[in-house]
């Protein structure tokens, strides 16, 4: 009996270990963060709400970086949301059986696509069309359309689990009354998986806003507040790749300036997911 | 798991751990132009000095100096003369290159003025009616912080706050790829890559300014209109391991090797 509990205890404490591990590691990139953003934080150098991204004058406004950031998200998510959801209702619901289980084990699968495979798709067979369409071709319009692909997956697997769990119970409900498909669609199932949806949604533009290669190859990485969808814009992310390597100083805090938001923001969405996650459901 | 299992792993893990031996190890950082050759010329020192090891880090060439300066690396890597204040290092230069305007291969646009590339990467001129095809402009404008930037500036007399581009890119691939999907781009590229582009297939073309061809052969002979020094630079006298190592780089051996790469060789051969 002795030898089982101090067995039982040495896994308590390896589980503790690794839990500790995580949150030191976690606290300290966040204190990184902050102490490396502090120099243009408290100099006073980057402006939150500043229009005009140029180093070489010594100008840091974030509000080009973030607004690029947030439309190309919302613009993804705007796109993706109802191919996602038609995607996961065909799967639960109208395709054929064997077909349902092909798409479900693929969407997962797609999930792990890595995202430089899609930014080369989306620089070579997405920006030269839109190009031809509506010049310059790399735009904010551009990423929206390439991240929603790169976004749907992830977003069409979380819906598709809340509508799995929808208890039978309703189904059958809805079948004995004689419903058509449409209202069980439309009036049945719709509000039992709104929480999913909304979960699926935040957890999509969580993974948008920190997407960095697709971003970078096709949103033509222009700082600067856009006027229509068809305009060059760069991302927090984006920028971060650009100008690390080349940056000293206070650029260089500047740029972990612009880190730090947008971690606090991705973070803030997180939570959001948690807080709307369906109750009851596997988190 | 059995105690002494556990110590042998323990005992495997920290043999694994050897120190590298200073005096068998060189590591190079900066230019991530030179960097792809350098580490070309890294294997092939390590190939015929067996025991030594090459790294070679990209980072920009400011970090080539700034590390160079600080003892971090041995040898520094830039893709520029070395200015007024950066004399306190030696720039050993084993090629030259030189950077190119790029237009799609379709553009029946053949050359431009320097006056002409000005105003369109300012932003005056949006329209190619300028050089004589019709149609608006796509400018393509490298990220902060690259030489190549520097040097594009450096010819036309622009400050990288004047430029007005529609696309901004890291690499040169990448200008390269934009270049290829967009039968109304402009850019500017490191004449290596680009010819090799070329030659691969891709769809872009190589275009003259104020009536000089931008082709390695005019790099050699010295007519191309932006074109750089490539230095490995050092602080002081190099050790011993990089001393050789720079002799190498001056060989025929090392000098072909740079030519495959698609740049200028010091020593140049006809074309």
């Amino acid at each position: 009996m002795l030898s089982v509990r101090r067995r039982d205890q040495g896994l308590a404490l390896v589980l503790r270990a690794a839990a500790a591990l995580m949150v030191v590691v976690l606290v300290g990139m966040l204190a990184l963060l902050v102490r490396e953003a502090w120099p243009a934080i408290g100099g006073g150098h980057v402006d939150l709400w500043g229009r005009s991204w140029q180093p070489s004058a010594g100008e840091y406004g974030l509000a080009p970086l973030l607004v690029g950031s947030l439309l190309v998200t919302a613009g993804a998510l705007a796109l993706a949301a109802p191919v996602a959801l038609g995607v996961a209702l065909f799967i639960d619901e109208v395709g054929p059986r064997w077909l349902a289980g092909v798409m479900r084990r693929g969407m997962a699968i797609l999930t792990a696509t890595p995202s430089v495979v899609i930014g080369v798709w989306g620089l070579t067979a997405v920006v030269p069309r839109l190009g031809r369409w509506h010049a310059p071709g790399p735009s904010l319009a551009a990423g929206c359309i390439v991240l929603a692909m790169m976004i749907v997956p992830t977003v069409a697997v979380l819906i598709e689990r809340g509508l799995a769990a929808v208890p039978r119970e309703r189904r059958l409900a809805a079948a004995a009354l004689g419903l058509s498909r449409g209202t069980l669609i439309r009036d049945v199932l719709l509000p039992a998986v709104r929480p999913a949806v909304a979960n699926a949604l935040a957890i999509g533009a969580a993974r948008a806003l920190g997407e960095t290669m697709v971003v970078m190859m096709v949103t033509g990485n222009v700082p600067q507040l856009p006027g229509g969808p068809f305009v060059p814009v760069r991302t927090v992310t984006a920028n971060l790749a650009l100008e690390m390597p080349y940056a000293a100083g206070t650029h260089r805090a500047a740029l972990f300036a612009a880190a730090l938001v947008l971690t606090l923001l991705v973070a803030a969405l997180l939570a959001l997911a948690f807080a709307l996650r369906p109750r009851g459901a596997a988190t | 798991m059995p105690i002494k299992l556990r110590y042998i792993l323990v005992l495997v893990l920290v043999l694994a751990c050897r120190r590298h031996d200073p005096a068998r190890q060189l590591v190079l950082s900066g230019s991530s132009t030179i960097a792809p050759v350098a580490g070309e010329l890294a294997r092939r020192f390590e190939a015929t000095h067996p025991g030594v090891r090459v790294d070679v880090q990209s980072g920009g060439s400011s970090r080539g100096i700034a590390d160079a300066r600080k003892g971090l690396v041995q040898i520094g890597m830039v893709s520029r003369a070395l200015t007024a204040d950066e004399r306190d290092l030696t720039a050993h230069t084993f090629a030259h290159d030189g950077i190119a305007m790029i237009v799609h291969r379709d553009n029946p646009v053949l050359a431009f003025t320097r006056a002409q590339l000005i105003e369109i990467y300012r932003g005056t001129a949006t329209d190619w009616s300028v050089g004589g095809g019709h149609g608006r402009i796509v400018v393509v404008n490298k990220a902060e912080g690259r030489s190549t930037l520097e040097l594009f500036l450096a010819f036309t007399g622009l400050h990288a706050a004047d430029i007005r581009a529609d696309v901004i890119a890291g690499e040169n691939e990448q200008v390269i790829k934009t270049v290829a999907g967009n039968p109304a781009a402009l850019g500017y590229v490191s004449i290596g890559s680009a010819e090799g582009a070329i030659a691969a297939g891709t769809p872009i073309r190589l275009v003259a300014i104020d009536g000089h061809a931008a082709t390695r052969a005019a790099v050699a002979a010295g007519t191309a209109p932006m074109t750089r020094p490539l230095n490995f630079v050092t602080r002081g006298p190099p050790s011993e391991l990089a001393a050789a190592f720079l002799a190498f780089a001056a060989t025929d051996e090392a000098q072909a090797l740079i030519e495959r790469a698609g740049f200028v060789p010091i020593a140049p051969r006809p074309m």
